[in-house]
């Protein structure tokens, strides 16, 4: 008797401890997402209701949306940010697929030495360069432009970008390329036709990174854009006051910053789950 | 076929005419901050279009501190990015000085620059010419409720001291739930909490440095007014006093969560606004409450318009910054947005308006407030400085800040007060002496 119950109690015990830890799971998602939920929230409230005590039950309006639109095109910021966070990413990666390719493939005793030393140069805090790069832009002309920050951009988030190649490079068994290799494939065509195939989750998710990272970047931004190349970071910027209340309008000009790039992620979760844990498990 | 043909051309040449006529149009980029008078200035720009048919506004409307960082920047390097400039009273005589603004010595008669108030063209001027126009100014009042005031059986006296609010606050303080008996600035910064304080040891008698530029930060003034500050807001003030600054404080007393609040006059319009506060009905107005000395107990701030000297396009600059600081635009807002709404503080005219004076009860407390501030005497013992809760020196924005935390600190009993203010004495002298004001 007591050898056929304990498997039924740990049958039963196993949905209970799975029910508690999925409960938990949704608990921390919960917490995490809350403050992204209340700002879209706020957004539909009126600005009275926002500084009104916290409440779930209020009557929505769109009050806010129609202010911010009037008060500023979202597009033309909407327009920035998709040109500036894309144009760096594609950059970026164009650069760095034969860096990376290098340095996991035909690496030098100095190969881990530079990988380190891109990596230090986002420990400099970019306040630091500012008036330098400032200056250089504006005698070349590349204050307020989408070049420029394109520019600005690529090499911020370049480190990560290579560093995160040479990662999924490095996973990637030599044969393969090796096997191309005897079958006359040149370099070109051993990273056009074997490497990049191959790792493509890998790069998919990086290339994703390094969009999300351009897109919310708002120190250079604000910094080196006025009008003509802001991106919604300025946008939002623009709608927030230490004398005043904005905060429905700042809550839908954030959440109408944030919906493209949120929307973006939803769709592209997969393929993200799937570069970052590739070749977690060889 | 021909017309597809001849289709290239046309578009060629009626982009040619477009670029021509673009061409003719002068673009002037203005950065201001996003402070509901600037927000209505924005709204505004159809007006100016259809007065100046070629001149063009191209707006960058960024959150005070952002824009500031991002102003002296662009200023110091020369970058060109903007024509026009929203600065405050701090940064004007300072880059006027460095001869980073264009001088406005050029204003024609029907500008009518006698119509503006004396202290804040003054604190705008370097050595007698003006370096900016005053768009908006604003000093500080007391705000209280007359209900809860009325139940208790206070009665306001015509100028309150802050050993009275200190009666009031400990009466009134939880007498509704969640009723706080004062709310002030708590949150650190030089243009927060010790904008506020400034004013608080003005009117113990206190002053940031003596005339040799001696910081006297530990002096007697000072101490015992940060620790009148902290008993009273420690006691008497709302949950979290150490991170409220202007906004949280507004959204406080307009859903009548504080008895009396003591800040900036420009708070007064919105707290009138039924729409906006819950406590319009019930809304009093005072002088800011005096300790020793009445000299420097209310602060004297301005929002201005000023032309970078690296702007290209001065002269339109010029014709926006005169529109957006004549008459005609404060009456084009009382007629547009309603007269509680115009840009307060600038001129004699709009205080003689009577529209404005039936729809702004507090207007005549928010002139004499602004013009019994004197940025030139502010303190009961004399001073080296220029201003009421700033001191003009480029300095000061570092060690306000630095002070405003320590401040803050023993607000949230991190430190007592004598230590507060023992380390912001010795940041402040380190500070000033590596500036070279003293050795």
């Amino acid at each position: 008797m007591s050898m056929s119950r304990q498997p039924m109690a740990s049958r039963h015990a196993l949905p209970v401890k799975q029910l508690l830890l999925t409960l938990l799971a949704w608990s921390v998602a919960f917490v995490i997402f809350f403050p992204i939920l209340w700002m879209v929230l706020t957004g539909f409230k009126t600005e009275t209701a926002a500084i009104a005590d916290p409440s779930f039950i209020f009557s929505p309006t769109l009050e806010s949306y129609q202010a911010v639109q009037a008060r500023s095109g979202y597009a033309r910021f909407a327009i920035n940010s998709v040109a500036v966070a894309f144009g760096s990413t594609l950059l970026a990666l164009l650069i760095a697929i034969p860096s990376a390719y290098a340095m996991a493939f035909l690496p030098t005793k100095r190969t881990k030495g530079t990988l380190l030393w891109m990596l230090s140069t986002k420990m400099l805090p970019p306040v630091g360069v500012l008036v330098p790069i400032y200056l250089i832009f504006r005698d070349v002309g590349l204050l307020d432009t989408r070049t420029g920050l394109i520019l600005v951009y690529t090499l911020m988030n370049l480190p990560i970008v290579v560093w995160m190649l040479y990662t999924f490079f490095k996973d990637m068994p030599k044969d393969i390329l090796e096997a191309g290799r005897m079958d006359g494939a040149s370099t070109f065509q051993e990273v056009w036709y074997l490497l990049l195939p191959l790792t493509l989750p890998g790069i998919a998710s990086t290339g994703l990174l390094s969009v999300i990272l351009s897109w919310n970047e708002a120190f250079w931004s604000l910094n080196l854009t006025s009008s003509k190349a802001a991106p919604l970071t300025a946008y939002i910027a623009s709608f927030s006051s230490p004398e005043g209340l904005f905060w429905a309008k700042l809550s839908a000009a954030s959440t109408m910053a944030i919906a493209p790039i949120l929307i973006l992620g939803w769709m592209t979760q997969k393929q993200m789950v799937r570069g970052l844990t590739f070749g977690a498990v060889k | 076929m021909r017309f597809a043909r001849h289709l290239p051309l046309g578009a060629l040449a009626g982009a040619i005419a477009l670029a021509s006529q673009a061409q003719a149009q002068t673009t002037i980029t203005v950065a201001t901050v996003n402070n509901n008078d600037m927000v209505i200035m924005q709204s505004l720009t159809d007006e100016f279009q259809a007065a100046y048919p070629d001149i063009s506004l191209d707006w960058v409307v960024l959150e005070e501190n952002v824009l500031r960082q991002r102003m002296t920047t662009d200023i110091a390097t020369g970058g060109g990015q903007f024509d026009v400039m929203t600065i405050g009273a701090y940064e004007a005589p300072i880059w006027a000085e460095r001869e980073w603004l264009t001088p406005l010595d050029d204003l024609s008669d029907d500008y009518d620059v006698d119509d503006l108030l004396g202290s804040v063209r003054d604190g705008l001027s370097l050595d007698g010419t003006p370096y900016a126009l005053p768009f908006y100014a604003e000093s500080s009042m007391m705000y209280y409720r007359t209900d809860l005031f009325e139940q208790a059986g206070i009665e306001m006296s015509e100028q309150p001291t802050w050993d009275e609010v200190r009666q009031w606050a400990e009466t009134l303080h939880g007498s509704e739930e969640g009723l706080a008996g004062i709310c002030l600035r708590g949150k650190p910064g030089w243009g927060e909490n010790m904008a506020f304080v400034t004013t608080l040891v003005n009117t113990y008698g206190g002053r940031w440095f003596d005339e040799q530029w001696n910081p006297e930060l530990d002096s007697k003034p000072w101490q015992d007014a940060i620790a009148f500050y902290v008993d009273l807001l420690g006691n008497y003030g709302p949950p979290g006093a150490s991170s409220n600054g202007f906004n949280e404080n507004l959204a406080l007393f307009a859903r009548g969560n504080c008895a009396m609040w003591v800040d900036a006059t420009s708070a007064a319009g919105k707290l009138f606004d039924p729409d906006e506060s819950s406590v319009a009905e019930s809304l009093g107005f005072a002088r800011a409450p005096i300790a020793e000395t009445p000299k420097g107990s209310h602060w004297l701030w301005t929002w201005a318009l000023a032309i970078p000297a690296s702007s290209e396009q001065k002269e339109a600059a010029q014709t926006f910054i005169t529109w957006a600081t004549s008459k005609e635009y404060i009456e084009l807002v009382g007629e547009t947005h309603g007269w509680t709404s115009v840009p307060p503080g600038t001129r004699e005219s709009t205080y003689a308006n009577e529209q404005y004076q039936q729809a702004a009860p507090f207007a005549g407390f928010v002139l004499e407030a602004i013009e019994n501030a004197d940025p030139t005497d502010s303190t009961l013992e004399p001073n080296p400085y220029t201003g009421v809760q700033i001191v003009n020196i480029p300095e000061f924005q570092a060690i306000g800040t630095q002070v405003g935390q320590s401040i803050a600190a023993a607000l949230t009993g991190d430190t007592s007060v004598e230590q507060a203010l023992d380390s912001a004495q010795r940041a402040t002298e380190r500070t000033m002496q590596r500036a070279g004001y003293n050795d």
